[in-house]
C-alpha cells in the first residue's frame, strides 16, 4: 500500500470540496482497501464520507424510495419496504458477497465496485483499464469470469454487482453532487460507460462528484419479481450469468416485461428489443428462446467464458417461465 | 536408557481396551479449542518479538530468465527499507515432506512465475510490502517454457510401471470393458493460516517461529538451507492453523526470514499474503488418469488398468502417486499400471490433502460406476463382487480391512436401497441423482518419539515435537496418557511443537495420531512397568484410575507410590516387519445425494454420508471431524475447486479466496459419518489406523456418479462445474 493522505468529510459539501484537489472518497472500502493493498489503485488522498448524513431511506412524493448513499447493503436488504415492493432488490443484494462484506458495504459504493478481472488485479500482466495502453491479458487468457456483450477490442470486464443489476431492472436513478455544487440524477444505464478505446473510464462521473442517493421509482403493480443468479458456488461468487425480472400477465398475455442482466457485460445490461418482444404475447418457450435469441444475438465468447452464451439462454427461459408459470396457472 | 519398539510382531494383547480411565475413543473437546476460538492461541505471525523488522518477498513475474532486479538501489533507499535481499540460499521452491535436507535453492533464475526470488525488510510491514511491489524485476533471456503437460517434455516413470497378466487380452475377450480417460485439475491447500515465519538469532543459533507439520525434518531442512548445523536450530510451531501438506517442508520464508534477520541484525518475520500461498506453496498435480476395466458377465473383474500422467517441476522427485490404492482395492487376475511424469514450469507440486488418492481413488470410483452403468449392476454390488480375497499383486493377507461392512452399513444407512433410475426422479426444476464410492488409504507407521513424566501429584506431562495442525493431536495424546496412567484428562499436560522436545513423527500422510500416539503409549506403558516393579506386582495385574492404583485388592494413591521421584520415560517406535507381512490400509464409502438445475447445470449436494473403518478410533469426535473435512474437500473437488492456470506463462490465475473455489456452508449439507469398530493388531500396539485423509480418497466420485444418476451426464474432466454439465443436457 502506498502512503496516501485521509481526511474525514463533515458534509457533503465538504467532501466535494475536499475532493476539488483530487481524491478518492472511501465508504465500505470493501473493494478500495482490497486494492490498494495490491496498489492497483494508489490515491494520494482518501476523503472519508462515511460520517455524512447518507444513511437514510426515505419514501418520496411520488411512492418510490430515496436510498442515502451510505444505506449499507445489508440494511437495505432487509428493509420492510423493499422486501415487500421491491424484492428484486433484497434478493439481488442478499445475492452478494457474504454477512460480512454486506454490513461494510454501501448503496454508493456498491455501484462503483470494480471488476474482477483477475489480470486487472495482477500488475504483472498487461491491463488497459489498470493501465490505459498496456493491453488485455484476459482475452486470451482465464476468462471464464468476463464478459460476452458490450466488450471492446481493449477490455473484456464485467461489472460484478448483483444490486446494480436489480437497480437497473427497477429503472433506479442516481443522485450526485459536483463539486461546483451542482447536483445531477442519472440512469444506471446513463452512469456506467462501455469500454471502448477507453476501458479505464467506468462512468460519467467528474472527479469529485459524489453519489448522494439511488432513487427508486413508485413500485411496479401486478408483476412477478426474482433475481436469479448462477454461480460456481452457492454462496460468495460472482456471477456467472444473473438475471432480474419483472413480469406481469394479464389474460395470459404477457402486460410487463423488465430485464436486466449481470455477469455478461461491463454494466448491468439490459435490451430493450427483448422486453418488447415479449410485451403483449402469450407465454411459450419459443417465446423464451426468441427473447434470447435478441438478447444474444451480438454475444462473443473468448474461449473459457463461451459457456455463458447457452447459460444466460437456458437461464433467461428458464426465469421467464418461473416469472410467467405461477400467475398463468 | 530407552530401547526402540520396532513394530515386528502383531499386538494382540489390546492392552488399551483392558484400561478403565474412559478416555481412549471418547469424543472429548480439544483442550486447546478455547485458546483457539478467543484468539488466544498464538500462531506464528502472531508472537510479539522485541526489535522485529518486516519482510515481505518479492515475485518473479515469469516462468523463465535470469531474475534482475533492476532498481534495487531506489527501493533500499525507500522509507524504513533495512534491506533488499537475494541471497544464493533463497528457495525456489518448498522442500517435499520428509526431504530433511534443502530443495532447490537460488533466486537468480525463475523457473516458474510467482517464484519468491528476494526479500524487501523493513520497519513495518506496510512499509516492507510497498517496498516489495515497486522491486522492478526484469528476466533477461528468458525461453520458451512448457507450462501445460500438453507441451512438456514427459519422463516416464518405470519403477510405478506394473504388468501382471494380460490386460488387452482380458479387454478383449471380456463381457464389459470401461476405457475412460478422466482428468482433475491441480488443487491449492491454501490454509487459513498463511505461511509465516519469525527467524531470531541468538549468536549462532537460530529459533524459527514458524507454521509447519513435521519439525525434526523441518529443522534438518531449514539448517541445509542456511548451511549451518542443525543443533544451531529451534523451530517452534505450537500451533497450526491448518497445512494440508502445504507445510510439510520447509518453505522460502522461513529461509528468507533466517537470512534478512542475520542480514539485518534483528528479529525478522516473514508472512506470505494469500496470493503468495497459491503461487509459491504447493499445488497438486493436475492429472491426466485412463482407467481400464474388463469384467465378466457377473461383474468379477478380471482385469484393470491405470495409466497417469502427472506434473511437477524441473529437478523434483515427487509425482503425484494416484496408483496407490489400485495396486490392492480391487480384485482381477490382469493388471496394468503406468505413470508419466510432465516436466512443466508451473509452482511446485507436492503433498496436498491426501497426495495419491485424493484423486486416484476418486477417477477409479468414477470408471467402477460406469461399469456398473454398463452391467445394469448395483454400484454397491459390483464392489462386493470385486473384494480380493488378498493382496492381487503381492499376495500378502490384509491386516484388518472391514470394506464390505462399510460398503453395507454406509447403504443402509443413507437408503440406498431407496436409488432413482438413471433421469428418473424430478422436483421441479431440480433432477435428483444418488451416488456412491468406495474409500481407500494406505496406512503408515512413522518413527516417533514422545517423554512422557508422571509426577506424584498425580498429574502427567506429554513432551514432542509432534504438531497439531488442527487435527487434535492435543487430545488424543493426553487421552492415550491418561487411560494408560490412570488420569482424568485434564491431569495430563500435552506439550508440542518444539524441536528442543523428542522428535516425532510429524502431522502428515494420516500417520500423525497413530504414531506419535504409539510413542506415547510406549513411554506410558514403560512407566506402568515401573510402577508394577516399585509395588511388585505384575502390570498386567495393575488398575490405574483417577491418580490410584489398585492390585492384589488394595488400592494406592500416586503420592503414594512415587514418595517424591517423578517417573520418566521415553517412548520410542519404529516400523517393523507387519509394515511388509501384510497389507494395511483404511476403508470406507460415501453415498450422495445431489440436485441438479436442470436450466442451469448448477450441482447442489443434498446430502452426504461416510462410513470408514480405521482401526481403533482415539477420539470419535476428532476422527468424525476429519472425515467431514475430508467430504467436505470431496464436495471442492467434485463440484468448485480447480487452480486456473494462464496458458501462456503458466501462472496462477485465480490465486485469491475468492475465485479459487473451496466449498462455502452454502455449498456443505448435512453430512453424515459412522466410524465401524475395528482393531488392526498389524498397524501398532494401539491398533490404530490413519484416519486423517480416508474421508476425501473417493469422496468425489460419489458426487459426480450422483450427477450421473440426476441427469444421464458423466463428466469425466474435475471439477464438474455447470458448463461441463449444461453441455452435456
Amino acid at each position: 500500500m502506498r502512503p496516501f493522505d485521509y481526511s474525514r468529510a463533515s458534509s457533503t459539501a465538504d467532501a466535494a470540496q475536499q475532493a476539488a484537489g483530487g481524491g478518492t472518497f472511501i465508504a465500505g472500502g470493501t473493494n478500495l482497501l482490497d486494492l490498494m493493498k495490491l496498489e492497483v489503485m494508489a490515491p494520494d488522498k482518501l476523503i472519508d464520507i462515511n460520517r455524512l448524513d447518507l444513511s437514510q431511506i426515505e419514501e418520496t412524493s411520488d411512492g418510490g424510495l430515496r436510498i442515502g448513499a451510505l444505506v449499507s447493503n445489508s440494511d437495505l436488504a432487509n428493509d420492510t419496504r423493499v422486501r415487500r415492493d421491491w424484492p428484486v432488490l433484497s434478493r439481488a443484494l442478499l445475492a452478494g458477497a457474504s454477512g460480512q462484506l454486506r454490513n461494510k458495504a454501501t448503496t454508493g459504493g456498491n455501484l462503483l465496485q470494480r471488476t474482477r478481472c483477475l489480470y486487472f488485479y495482477d500488475r504483472a500482466t498487461p491491463c488497459n483499464k489498470r493501465d490505459p495502453g498496456s493491453g488485455c491479458a484476459a482475452r486470451e487468457g482465464f476468462n471464464r469470469i468476463l464478459a460476452v456483450l458490450g466488450t471492446s477490442e481493449h477490455c473484456i470486464a464485467t461489472h460484478p454487482s448483483d444490486m446494480a443489476v436489480a437497480m437497473r431492472v427497477l429503472d433506479a436513478e442516481v443522485e450526485t453532487l459536483k463539486q461546483d455544487g451542482e447536483t445531477r440524477r442519472l440512469t444506471l444505464d446513463a452512469l456506467y460507460l462501455l469500454p471502448g478505446d477507453h476501458p479505464e473510464r467506468e462512468t460519467v462521473l467528474e472527479p469529485g462528484e459524489l453519489i448522494t442517493a439511488v432513487v427508486l421509482p413508485a413500485p411496479i403493480k401486478d408483476a412477478q419479481q426474482t433475481y436469479r443468479k448462477v454461480r460456481d458456488r452457492a454462496s460468495y461468487a460472482f456471477a456467472l450469468v444473473s438475471v432480474a425480472g419483472i413480469v406481469g400477465l394479464k389474460d395470459g398475455r404477457i402486460s410487463h416485461a423488465d430485464l436486466a442482466f449481470g455477469g455478461l457485460a461491463p454494466k448491468p445490461w439490459r435490451n430493450a428489443e427483448v422486453e418488447e418482444l415479449l410485451i403483449g404475447e402469450t407465454p411459450s418457450e419459443t417465446l423464451f428462446d426468441k427473447a434470447a435469441d435478441i438478447l444474444l444475438a451480438e454475444a462473443q465468447g473468448y474461449g473459457a467464458n463461451d459457456f455463458k452464451i447457452p447459460l444466460a439462454r437456458r437461464t433467461l427461459v428458464s426465469v421467464l417461465n418461473e416469472l410467467t408459470k405461477e400467475a398463468s396457472a | 536408557m530407552t530401547e526402540v519398539f520396532k513394530m515386528d510382531a502383531p499386538a494382540t494383547d489390546r492392552r488399551l481396551d483392558d484400561m478403565v480411565q474412559g478416555l481412549v475413543g471418547a469424543p472429548l473437546d480439544r483442550p486447546e479449542g478455547p485458546l483457539k476460538v478467543t484468539g488466544q492461541a498464538t500462531y506464528a505471525n502472531e508472537w510479539q518479538v522485541e526489535n522485529m523488522a518486516h519482510g515481505v518477498m518479492v515475485r518473479a513475474p515469469g516462468p523463465s530468465g535470469r531474475v534482475v532486479l533492476s532498481n534495487r538501489d531506489d527501493v533500499a533507499a525507500m522509507p524504513g527499507v533495512l534491506a533488499v535481499i537475494q541471497d544464493e540460499r533463497l528457495l525456489r521452491n518448498p522442500a517435499q515432506g520428509k526431504a530433511n535436507e534443502a530443495p532447490v535453492q537460488g533466486p537468480h533464475h525463475a523457473a516458474y512465475m510467482g517464484q519468491l526470488i528476494a526479500v524487501v525488510v523493513a520497519e513495518t510491514f506496510e512499509q516492507a510490502r510497498h517496498a516489495a511491489q515497486s522491486v522492478k524485476v526484469t528476466l533477461e533471456n528468458a525461453e520458451v517454457v512448457a507450462v501445460t503437460s500438453d507441451t512438456a517434455a514427459v519422463e516416464p516413470q518405470e519403477s510405478k510401471t506394473l504388468d501382471q497378466g494380460d490386460l488387452e487380452t482380458a479387454m478383449r475377450e471380456a463381457a464389459h470393458t470401461v476405457d475412460a480417460t478422466y482428468t482433475t485439475p491441480s488443487h491449492s491447500s491454501t490454509p487459513m493460516e498463511p505461511h509465516a515465519s519469525i527467524a531470531t538469532w541468538e549468536g549462532e543459533d537460530l529459533i524459527l517461529r514458524g507454521s509447519y507439520q513435521m519439525l525434526k525434518y523441518n529443522r534438518n531442512e531449514l539448517a541445509d538451507s542456511l548451511g549451518i548445523h542443525p543443533d544451531r536450530v529451534r523451530m517452534l510451531a505450537p500451533y497450526v492453523g491448518g497445512g494440508f501438506g502445504s507445510k510439510l517442508g520447509i518453505a522460502p520464508e522461513a529461509v528468507a526470514a533466517a537470512i534478512a534477520a542475520r542480514e539485518v541484525g534483528r528479529p525478522v518475520s516473514v508472512a506470505l499474503h494469500r496470493q503468495q500461498v497459491y503461487e509459491a506453496t504447493m499445488r497438486r498435480s493436475d492429472t491426466r488418469q485412463r482407467i481400464r476395466l474388463a469384467a465378466d458377465a457377473e461383474g468379477r473383474l478380471i482385469g484393470l488398468g491405470h495409466d497417469a500422467l502427472v506434473s511437477n517441476l524441473p529437478g523434483e522427485t515427487f509425482a503425484e502417486p494416484v496408483l496407490q490404492a489400485s495396486h490392492f482395492l480391487y480384485a482381477g487376475a490382469n493388471r496394468k499400471m503406468s505413470m508419466d511424469l510432465a516436466r512443466v514450469h508451473r509452482l511446485c507440486c507436492g503433498s496436498v490433502r491426501a497426495p495419491g488418492e485424493a484423486v486416484g481413488v476418486t477417477v477409479f470410483e468414477s470408471a467402477m460406476d460406469e461399469l456398473a452403468q454398463q452391467i445394469g449392476m448395483d454400484p454397491v454390488e459390483l464392489r462386493r463382487r470385486n473384494i480380493p480375497d488378498k493382496d492381487p499383486e503381492s499376495g500378502k493377507p490384509f491386516s484388518s480391512r472391514r470394506f464390505e461392512d462399510a460398503l453395507d452399513s454406509g447403504a443402509k444407512i443413507f437408503g440406498w436401497a431407496d436409488r432413482p433410475g438413471v433421469k428418473e426422479r424430478r422436483e421441479g426444476e431440480w433432477l435428483i441423482g444418488y451416488g456412491m464410492a468406495s474409500a481407500a488409504r494406505v496406512n503408515v507407521l512413522m518413527e516417533s518419539q514422545a517423554r512422557v513424566t508422571l509426577t506424584p501429584q498425580g498429574t502427567a506431562r506429554v513432551e514432542t515435537d509432534m504438531t497439531d495442525i488442527g487435527t487434535g493431536t492435543y487430545a488424543i495424546l493426553g487421552q492415550i496418557a491418561g487411560d494408560m496412567l490412570g488420569l482424568p484428562r485434564d491431569a495430563v499436560e500435552v506439550v508440542l511443537g518444539d524441536t528442543s522436545l523428542p522428535p516425532a513423527a510429524g502431522s502428515g500422510g494420516s500417520w500423525g495420531a497413530s504414531s506419535s500416539g504409539t510413542s506415547v503409549y510406549l513411554a506410558c506403558q514403560a512407566i506402568r512397568q515401573q510402577l508394577a516393579e516399585r509395588l511388585e506386582v505384575s502390570e498386567n495385574d495393575l488398575t490405574l484410575k483417577d491418580g490410584r492404583a489398585t492390585f492384589d485388592n488394595q488400592t494406592r494413591g500416586l503420592a503414594d507410590i512415587l514418595q517424591n521421584d517423578e517417573i520418566v520415560k521415553l517412548g520410542h517406535v519404529e516400523a517393523g516387519e507387519t509394515s511388509e507381512a501384510v497389507r494395511q490400509a483404511t476403508f470406507g464409502a460415501y453415498f450422495a445425494e445431489v440436485a441438479v438445475h436442470a436450466a442451469t447445470g448448477e450441482t447442489r449436494v443434498r446430502r452426504m454420508h461416510g462410513t470408514f473403518a480405521a482401526g481403533r478410533i482415539l477420539n470419535a469426535k476428532t476422527a468424525r471431524s476429519q472425515c467431514l473435512g475430508g467430504m467436505t474437500f470431496g464436495i471442492g473437488m467434485a463440484l468448485t475447486e480447480e487452480l486456473a492456470f494462464d496458458p501462456r506463462d503458466g501462472h496462477v490465475a485465480n490465486h485469491n479466496l475468492a475465485e479459487y473455489h473451496i466449498p462455502v456452508n452454502a455449498d456443505v449439507p448435512q453430512l453424515t459419518v459412522e466410524l465401524l469398530e475395528e482393531r488392526d493388531d498389524w498397524a501398532n500396539p494401539m491398533q490404530a489406523k490413519g484416519i486423517g485423509e480416508l474421508g476425501i480418497c473417493g469422496a468425489g466420485a460419489a458426487i459426480l456418479n450422483a450427477i450421473y444418476n440426476a441427469t444421464g451426464v458423466r463428466v469425466r474432466d474435475y471439477p464438474a462445474t455447470l458448463d461441463k454439465v449444461i453441455a452435456g443436457m
